[in-house]
């Protein structure tokens, strides 16, 4: 008898869903890793004016007469740049840090917005089936027969440059995979048994495709997710790199990069370095952790 | 079986059409050209002369329509900036393209197949998990930045090799070509494979694949059964079960090498059809800009085409399928 007294006062834990996908998660230590990174990364992006050493774009603080310094050196002032400094005499970590900013913002509204997009059409295109499927899917086809840094670069010359261009270029290359990944698990799950029930209940088409179908469709949207943030900021940095991207005003890893091309030739290799490594450090870092996640949604690899 | 090719040619027909469309009004509607040309203090005339003479005073749709006119006739304007058929300086950049993804296609094959092979027949060796940890960093590394890279560590650093244009060419058919001469072989072997990383870290997860699943396999048992060296075995039988993967693969890549060498030309200056469209963007050349855009998807149009077609007749089922759809 005293076993079930004390089986009934200390409750045995609980594991929510979401611990229980925490503690797969962590089981890599690689991943976990990747993900102490890559919140870093964005910690600094995020706040990237108050923890930068300098502010690189302030005129009034930049002094030609600091530039090409190699990293480590120090100015007059007593400033050290510990990565350097660029042609124009800016500080490479403080360039670095404002870059990442540029690029994960424009990388990351874009893989949401052409998340939202593909993942309508998508569920649109799987549930009434039919011509609206045929008619989606082509163009879904269509589109992702063509490499995506042609699809950009036909809708780079057609928008031209800027922030919100390049964001809208993005979205528009990214959108069909998401729709694709999408329509696919979205067939599995018409067919089932809760989304006959909604029917039944003549629930409006929109509230099953919102309510019932898209949750159930997350998993493989959120690896897809991942994988396309890494493609957008990597397919940034290199139409930033062409010139064809983001303004010098906002410039992004690609565009520092760019700007160290013609330093390299004359010895600065850091001007190019440093922001290519800090891309490099980025782009794995979400790999790694869409892997993980990939591993951990799988429910066919689930113990 | 000629039903479902002539469905896929109106297709792409189709889309051909529909590029065109969006191509010549998405370029038209952006940057004005005459600025280009001509200096702001030049007099009123002077800049309506270039105007009419560039026939940008007309309307948009008629201006389309006398660009398809033209297009079906293979001409596809003047470019603004080197005063020559636009079409006439595509094809001339065109051998330096086709030639730096062949060489790419060939190092994807001539590196990637070994050692991923390699690393499928032994997966436990840590030289295993270097190749498949080198190949997760091909896939991750930006294409432009690697190339700065070798540019700095082999042409800068080490001086070893060139570090832009082709070098001295030889003329192989009316073609001038780099790879016959050392001078030309040195300066495309860096560009080259700054191409071919993507594709060889591709090839090494393929064939490393279908290597593990050839070793279980029952006639790759047999051989082993039967006493034949091990060497004969990879060579010849486990290689048989990678090559259709890879060569299916490959072929579709091909086009995004063709695509993708817009970013290795403009690091390592090699004078392709990807500089060209990069400067004519730069410039607003826009008869160079949409001629290219044209070519390009003409060109993959037809490799979707052909490997449609080449699909159908390895495997009925999918021309049965698309016909049911």
């Amino acid at each position: 008898m005293s076993d079930v007294v004390d089986t009934a006062a200390v409750p045995p834990r609980v594991e929510t869903p979401l611990q229980r996908f925490a503690a797969d998660f962590f089981e890599s230590r690689l991943a976990a890793a990747a993900l102490v990174v890559l919140l870093t990364i964005i910690f600094i992006a995020v706040f990237a004016p108050w923890i930068s050493p300098t502010n690189p774009y302030d005129l009034a603080k930049v002094s030609i007469f600091d530039a090409r310094q190699p990293p480590g050196a120090e100015n007059l002032d007593g400033l050290t740049f510990l990565l350097g400094t660029d042609g124009a005499g800016r500080d490479l970590l403080s360039s670095i840090f404002y870059g990442l900013r540029i690029s994960l913002g424009v990388g990351i509204a874009s893989g949401v917005i052409a998340l939202c997009l593909g993942a309508s059409v998508g569920l649109t295109a799987a549930y009434y089936g039919g011509r609206v499927d045929t008619v989606i899917m082509r163009l879904v086809d269509i589109q992702l027969s063509f490499p995506a840094i042609l699809v950009a670069l036909i809708l780079i010359s057609a928008l031209g440059k800027g922030v919100d261009k390049i964001t809208v270029a993005l979205v528009i290359v990214q959108w069909a995979y998401y729709a694709r990944t999408v329509r696919a698990s979205a067939l599995v799950e018409r067919s089932k048994e809760y989304v006959e029930a909604a029917t039944c209940l003549a629930l409006p088409p929109r509230r099953i495709l919102f309510r019932h179908l898209l949750p159930n469709c997350l998993p493989p949207l959120i690896v897809v997710g991942t994988v396309q943030t890494a493609h957008a900021i990597s397919l940034e940095a290199t139409l930033s790199f062409l010139g064809l991207g983001l303004p010098a005003t906002e410039p992004s890893l690609g565009l520092l990069i760019a700007n160290g091309f013609e330093y390299m030739l004359s010895g600065s290799y850091w001007i190019s370095f440093f922001p290519g490594i800090a891309l490099l450090i980025t782009i794995v870092a979400i790999n790694l952790v869409g892997d993980q996640l990939r591993d951990v949604l799988n429910p066919r690899l689930q113990k | 079986m000629s039903a479902f090719i002539i469905r896929r040619l109106l297709q792409s027909v189709v889309v051909v059409a529909l590029m065109s469309l969006l191509v010549f009004v998405g370029v038209n509607v952006v940057g004005d050209p005459v600025h280009m040309l001509v200096s702001p203090e030049a007099p009123q005339e002077e800049i309506e002369r270039i105007i009419r003479n560039l026939g940008l005073d007309r309307p948009v749709h008629e201006q389309y329509l006398f660009f398809v006119k033209n297009a079906l006739n293979g001409d596809l304007g003047r470019s603004f900036v080197f005063g020559e058929p636009a079409l006439k300086l595509i094809i001339q950049r065109m051998p330096a393209t086709f030639e730096l993804a062949f060489a790419a296609l060939l190092m994807a094959i001539v590196f990637g197949i070994p050692l991923g092979i390699y690393a499928g027949i032994y997966p436990d060796r840590v030289s295993s998990k270097l190749i498949m940890s080198g190949s997760i960093l091909g896939f991750s590394l930006p294409t432009f930045w690697v190339g700065l890279m070798m540019i700095m560590v082999f042409a800068v650093m080490l001086g070893w090799l060139p570090s832009t244009g082709r070098g001295e060419t030889v003329s192989l058919l009316g073609l001038k070509v780099s790879f016959l001469t050392i001078d030309g072989l040195r300066h495309i072997l860096m560009p080259a494979l700054n191409l071919a990383l993507l594709k060889i870290s591709l090839v090494i997860r393929l064939s490393r694949a279908g290597a593990r699943e050839a070793m279980h396999l029952d006639y790759v048992k047999f051989a082993r059964a039967k006493g034949l060296r091990e060497s004969r075995v990879v060579m010849v039988h486990v290689m048989k079960n990678i090559m259709i993967p890879v060569v299916t693969v490959l072929g579709l890549e091909f086009g995004s090498l063709i695509a993708f060498s817009v970013v290795t030309e403009t690091v390592f200056a090699w004078p392709g059809m990807g500089k060209l469209i990069i400067d004519a963007l730069h410039n607003l050349d826009r008869p160079v800009i949409v001629a290219y855009l044209m070519i390009i998807v003409l060109v993959f149009v037809i490799i979707n085409l052909m490997v449609d077609i080449l699909y159908s007749i390895l495997d009925p089922r999918v021309r049965i399928k698309d016909a049911g759809r």
